[in-house]
């Protein structure tokens, strides 16, 4: 479907020890990640997290005070935007208001002084392949969002850079449009080839979009790993509890078994891992149920330490029901809560004991 | 009763409107209507009543060089005035709109030409422009070492030192304008242009410049009316002279109303004057207006 002309190939792009700061505050601290060519990197986090500034300082929107940045293996710290080759999706789109659909879309290919006939060439198709052409005489103010995002789109692939950077670029659509547009971006971007980094704060979007997720806690990596690692290997308690819904149980190894004396241990569990088991290890007392159709969430208590439960619908449990509570030993996560790391040496103890 | 009430209502409306309606009706309106019906008739002196005469003063204007020089005088004056303003304007207003050291102050002094009244600041250019001993002679005279010079008293110079003047008062308003508009303007739209690889001069012609049309027609409409409108600094800047080199239409208009107190003619001239002012506005609002994008 899309022609050899728009494809590109991707370039890898390498952060060392990047770090932005302003006057006290440090967005961005120290951060250090590998994207390989062609691949669809997440950068994720709560707001405020330094994920918008990480992508802007790659873009050369915003100055690094520290590190460099690297694209194909050479140093592009200092180098303004329109040198680093690459393009970028805003936010808030970004289209330019007094041109039309068309212009908005060749605007870079004008700047940069494409013949006529090779411009109209690609914009048709991109406009093809976007499903733009009825719409390329309009102004954006003429637009929906989902076509406003579209043209945004258009004007980012167009010039077929090895790289795009994308910034939330779904969060003004409306949930069913933001779904298929997932789609959309995810099977453009692995036609064409580029690699993406995507900025967003949706763990849903990151997990089913991307092949490396970059995990940030207040301007940190806490983890860059792949959607799945990520979701079964989670490094720190933040990453366990921002990735899935609802998210992961963490309780006090104390509270969980009375034989621990490490108290500074947290056991992780997610929700969906356990099961009800007659006899089984954990025994919890209900005290909210919530019903979702397919499942149960139930809002259970162990020791004083709040805990959920995705149980299958078919069975009723009513708040105040005392249950019994088994998983898989695999299921079970260890953290150390004063370095906030994984232990992984210690999954196997704590299986032993919360089986005995 | 339902007649009643809303009888009440009418009255009531009527009179809610009836303080505004006064002023309006006594201060523009009548005036306005009374000087069209006095352009045909003669000026009426002691005993002598007004009385009828048709297109004679109309004849009489067509025919008056005093009327065709001020009419050229203010040509060359909005000519001087409106291109020259608008751009300073504009270009003071990117210039403060950057990231610069005591942005707030310049910002300030930019306006303050606009605060000070019209009459004062002619007063300080007067100075400015004073034979000898005046800003201009005394740093023309120390670096080049010119002879003193009388801008405002020979007939080549006094209209353009008018302007000098207009310029200097003008730019700063208009600045505001340029200054919230491009506030007005994302930064995004700048970033996303520098991603696609235009400079600083292309983002301008292509992106910032275009978003301020709206602004540019607003300020150019403004900067006509006021190259009609503005004379009082002209009464302490050169009193018209020297031979009429500086008089504008508007202060013609003054002059012969209560100076010579000639009045029909004076209406004559304001008829001919209001009439230049509606064609140069419609015709700006239906040339520019099409080319302009509004959000």
């Amino acid at each position: 479907m899309v022609d050899a002309m728009l494809a590109s190939t991707g370039k890898p792009i390498r952060l060392e020890a990047v770090t932005r700061r302003w006057d006290e505050t440090v967005a961005v601290d120290a951060l250090t990640v590998d994207m390989a060519a062609g691949s669809f990197t997440a950068l994720l986090g709560p707001s405020g997290c330094g994920k918008s500034t990480t992508l802007r300082m790659v873009a050369g929107l915003e100055s690094v005070s520290e590190g460099r940045i690297l694209i194909d293996d050479e140093d592009v710290t200092t180098r303004s935007p329109s040198k680093r080759d690459l393009s970028m999706v805003f936010q808030s789109y970004a289209l330019f208001p007094h041109l039309s659909v068309a212009e908005n879309i060749i605007f870079g290919l004008k700047v940069r002084r494409v013949s006529r006939s090779e411009r109209d060439e690609r914009l048709q198709k991109v406009a093809d392949l976007l499903g733009l052409s009825q719409l390329l005489e309009r102004k954006p103010g003429q637009l929906s969002g989902g076509q406003q995002q579209r043209v945004a789109l258009g004007r980012a692939i167009i010039a077929e850079k090895p790289i795009c950077l994308m910034d939330e670029p779904l969060s003004n659509l409306d949930a069913k449009l933001r779904h298929e547009m997932r789609l959309e971006i995810r099977s453009l971007q692995q036609q064409l080839g580029f690699t993406m980094i995507y900025v967003t704060h949706d763990q849903v979007e990151a997990i089913t979009m991307a092949d490396q997720v970059v995990l940030l806690n207040s301007g940190r990596l806490e983890q860059a790993a792949s959607p799945r690692d990520l979701y079964q290997k989670p490094a720190s308690p933040f990453a366990a509890r921002f990735i899935g819904t609802p998210p992961m149980n963490l309780i006090p190894a104390s509270a969980l078994n009375k034989t621990s004396g490490a108290s500074s241990l947290l056991i992780g569990v997610r929700p969906e891992a356990m099961h009800l088991q007659d006899g089984g290890p954990v025994s919890a007392s209900v005290r909210a149920v919530e019903y979702l159709g397919a499942d149960l969430l139930a809002d259970c208590e162990i020791d004083g330490a709040p805990f959920q439960v995705r149980l299958p619908a078919r069975r009723t449990v009513v708040p105040g029901d005392r249950i019994e509570l088994g998983f898989e030993a695999d299921a079970l996560h260890v953290f150390d809560a004063d370095t906030g790391r994984r232990r992984d040496d210690l999954i196997s103890e704590f299986g032993a004991l919360t089986r005995s | 009763m339902r007649n009643v009430t809303l009888k009440r209502e009418w009255v009531l409306g009527w009179l809610l409107l009836l303080p505004s309606m006064v002023l309006l009706f006594a201060f523009t309106h009548i005036p306005a209507v009374t000087t069209f019906l006095n352009s045909f008739y003669s000026t009426p002196r002691g005993r002598r009543a007004a009385k009828f005469i048709g297109a004679e003063n109309y004849e009489r204007m067509l025919g008056d060089p005093v009327f065709w020089q001020v009419l050229w005088n203010n040509l060359w004056f909005a000519l001087g005035t409106i291109p020259v303003s608008i751009a300073l304007a504009l270009v003071m207003a990117l210039w403060v709109n950057d990231r610069l050291a005591g942005r707030g102050f310049v910002r300030m002094a930019y306006f303050t030409p606009t605060v000070l009244p019209m009459i004062a600041v002619a007063n300080i250019w007067l100075f400015f422009y004073t034979p000898g001993f005046g800003l201009f002679d005394q740093i023309t005279g120390t670096l080049f070492g010119w002879p003193a010079t009388n801008y405002l008293g020979s007939p080549e110079t006094a209209l353009n030192a008018v302007i000098v003047v207009t310029v200097w008062k003008e730019a700063g308003f208009f600045m505001i304008f340029y200054l919230a508009a491009l506030q007005s303007i994302p930064q995004s739209l700048k970033e996303a242009a520098q991603i696609e690889g235009a400079n600083r001069w292309t983002i301008f012609w292509r992106i910032t410049f275009p978003l301020l049309m709206p602004t540019t027609l607003f300020v150019s409409v403004n900067a006509v009316i006021n190259s009609f409108r503005l004379v009082d600094h002209i009464f302490i800047l050169t009193d018209g002279g020297p031979n009429n080199a500086s008089a504008l239409l508007l202060f013609h208009i003054y002059e012969v109303a209560f100076q010579h107190w000639e009045t029909a003619y004076a209406a004559t001239l304001t008829v001919a004057l209001l009439l230049i002012l509606c064609l140069l506005a419609i015709g700006q609002f239906f040339f520019v207006d099409r080319k302009v994008h509004y959000k």
